[in-house]
């Protein structure tokens, strides 16, 4: 009893593989696709690993890569079969190749789903790398003359005027770190010492944020020194002030930035999935319809193409047998070699 | 004396059609492409136009994309022609609009080339109407009270941040114009009283910028206020001090970007003209060739040339033309004068 059997004539095969054959030059475009993301995804990863204290992994996106580069190589290879399969004499040459490569396909879709399944779950460990990461970005912001973290400052300026935020939980990270730099720093001044001797560390830490913190939207100039102070500034409520920075922290932003990327090329890995497992069936078809010629001589013949030759179950007891057999053979040998060592 | 005379064989002929058949298919392509160059400039100049006090030279991209559309036309229309120009029965309808053809082909080189012209000419307008708007987007900043001016401040902010700038001609502008809003100066306190009555129209004026004039690359934690007060701040000397803000005025910035957009799109546009006259060359000669073709004897050789006669003698034709079809007309108003006064000594 097989599987989604249907009548083939000549006409009818004829159709069915240049449809397959179109939709794997459509499979090949999607690899590209599926590539190109990769690709874009190490980028994006690269260009912000100075947040994630350059210990990020690449995993995913070299997975996409290598995954996109399989996926163009299997479906140009499955073009060519269906390109040849109208011709009797080409196709015989590919015939044995089929059983193990249509195996193959299943194993590539499988792939496919993990992958895609990985690149929804990777929001996890980027989570605790962008924590560490941010935290030791905001501690070396002031460090502009040490070599290696010149750049820091700028880095993380950009970062909060791009995308909108201010610090790495919220805009308090900054009280409790010195991001000023000693060298601007007026040591003889009373205010500067007071402040240095209220904390263990010796830090000059003040209730202030860096002018990258500012929202643009504000009715008002940006307040950024004395920000939790209501008095030191005319009519301001620090508790119900929204816009004068950002409110979101850093980490969040990116967290929902690689996030919706990451989801977006989840998606789409699904998607291709997809087509890859259309396209195999289509493959399946053709082999078995043009495998099972009523009259091999004549080419013009009715055939039937079937997915599986037995039902599920049934195949999937004959590959547990196959397996058992396979097993039991080998122990046999070994038993059957001992048994000779030992006889003779 | 005839211009740029050529021998087309027959088999020269077939080659000039079907080459030209392809060109005008990449002249339609060029087409397109001006009119989309001519969208994307427009884009850019409405993206920016609350600091733009007039639209003058919005001109260039609307020649651009009306340019465009015209050339796609008259070039599909130039396809055609040539497809149909190596069989005799499908040619002659054709034949008649030939003439307005070359004419139309001419204007729209003339038109392309007058925007290129214009937009290197217009760079003085673009120029006043920046330094007007920008005045007063900088005069309207704090103003996010008043409805119609409540984005001013976001929109300024953000522009200088995008293009890193300050001010209009450089930082200094922001110390004449009181950008902090009344609503959040306290006028109980003495420095604020001060401030106010030290200038003639009571303004709070400071020698301070916004945050958004602040170069993220400047080593030090941006310095806003008391700018030009070396002892305000430790280890400062604001003559010295380059990377605290940013040194270009907006209006020089802006100027600047766009000059850069037309400098890229320049080239662009000079490559469709020359495409277009190429065209109109190719298509001169198929059709002279064609007229040159001896009906007994189609397949026999025949000569193409740009004009029948030289230039200036083309242009005494084109004259006496255009005078014949003026005096034409004086002549019949001249009769009926005659014919009027005739009537008149019949009549008395």
């Amino acid at each position: 009893m097989a599987l989604m059997k249907v009548k083939f004539d000549l006409k009818k095969r004829v159709k069915l593989a240049q449809f397959v054959w179109l939709m794997y030059w459509f499979s090949v475009m999607a690899g590209v696709l599926v590539f190109s993301m990769g690709l874009f995804f190490k980028i994006e990863l690269r260009k912000r690993s100075e947040m994630m204290d350059n210990n990020e992994s690449h995993f995913v996106p070299n997975l996409l890569i290598g995954v996109g580069l399989l996926a163009c190589g299997i479906n140009a290879m499955g073009g060519k079969i269906c390109y040849d399969s109208l011709d009797p004499s080409k196709f015989s040459r590919w015939k044995p190749m089929l059983k193990p490569f249509l195996v193959s396909c299943v194993a590539f879709n499988c792939l496919l789903v993990l992958t895609a399944l990985l690149c929804f779950l990777m929001r996890i460990p980027l989570q605790f790398t962008l924590a560490e990461g941010l935290k030791n970005a905001l501690k070396f912001y002031k460090d502009t003359d040490t070599p290696g973290r010149c750049y820091m400052k700028r880095t993380l300026d950009q970062m909060q005027m791009e995308f909108r935020c201010c610090g790495n939980n919220n805009f308090r990270d900054w009280f409790e770190i010195q991001w000023v730099s000693n060298r601007y720093l007026d040591f003889s001044a009373k205010e500067v010492k007071d402040r240095i001797g209220s904390n263990v560390d010796g830090k000059y830490l003040m209730d202030a944020v860096p002018f990258s913190c500012c929202n643009p939207g504000s009715p008002r100039p940006c307040i950024q020194y004395q920000v939790t102070n209501n008095t030191a500034h005319y009519s301001y409520d620090h508790h119900t002030e929204d816009l004068n920075i950002w409110k979101r922290g850093c980490r969040d932003a990116l967290i929902s930035y690689y996030g919706g990327m990451m989801n977006s090329i989840g998606a789409l890995v699904l998607l291709v999935t997809i087509l890859e497992v259309i396209v195999m069936i289509g493959l399946q078809y053709v082999n078995t319809s043009l495998s099972n010629l009523a009259n091999p001589e004549d080419p013009e013949c009715e055939s039937e193409g079937w997915i599986l030759e037995k039902t599920v179950k049934e195949t999937f007891t004959d590959i547990m047998d196959k397996m058992k057999a396979m097993s039991k053979g080998n122990a046999v040998d070994e038993a059957g070699v001992d048994g000779v060592a030992t006889g003779s | 004396m005839v211009l740029l005379k050529l021998q087309f064989p027959l088999q020269r002929r077939v080659r000039l059609a079907q080459g030209l058949w392809l060109l005008s298919w990449l002249a339609v392509l060029a087409g397109a492409f001006t009119f989309s160059l001519g969208v994307y400039l427009k884009t850019e100049l409405l993206r920016r136009a609350e600091v733009m006090d007039n639209t003058e030279i919005h001109v260039v991209p609307n020649i651009l994309m009306l340019v465009g559309l015209v050339t796609m036309g008259i070039n599909l229309f130039a396809g055609r022609v040539c497809q149909d120009s190596l069989d005799s029965a499908r040619f002659p309808p054709w034949k008649p609009f030939l003439l307005p053809w070359y004419g139309l082909a001419w204007m729209v080189c003339v038109w392309l080339l007058s925007a290129v012209v214009l937009s290197y000419a217009l760079q003085g307008h673009l120029e006043e109407s920046l330094k007007v708007g920008l005045r007063n987007g900088i005069r309207f900043y704090r103003d996010t009270d008043v409805p119609g001016r409540c984005f001013q401040k976001e929109t300024i902010d953000r522009l200088q941040m995008e293009l890193r700038c300050c001010g209009n001609t450089n930082y200094r502008d922001w110390f004449e114009v009181q950008w902090i809003s009344n609503r959040y100066l306290d006028f109980t306190s003495k420095e604020v009283k001060d401030r106010v009555r030290s200038n003639v129209d009571g303004r709070y004026l400071m020698d301070g910028v916004p945050f958004s004039c602040c170069n993220p690359g400047s080593p030090r934690p941006c310095l806003q206020n008391h700018l030009t007060d070396n002892t305000a701040h430790y280890n400062y000397e604001h003559q010295s001090e380059e990377l605290n803000l940013y040194n270009r005025g907006c209006r020089q910035a802006l100027v600047d970007y766009y000059m850069g957009l037309m400098n890229t799109i320049g080239p662009g546009i000079l490559s469709v003209i020359s495409l277009q006259i190429s065209v109109l060359v190719s298509l001169r000669y198929l059709h002279t060739s064609l007229e040159g073709v001896d009906p007994e004897n189609p397949e026999a050789d025949s000569e193409g040339y740009i004009l029948a006669k030289g230039v200036k003698e083309t242009l005494m034709d084109v004259k006496t033309t255009v005078f014949k079809l003026l005096q034409f007309g004086q002549v019949e108003a001249g009769d009926e004068a005659e014919a009027g006064a005739d009537g008149e000594k019949a009549a008395s």
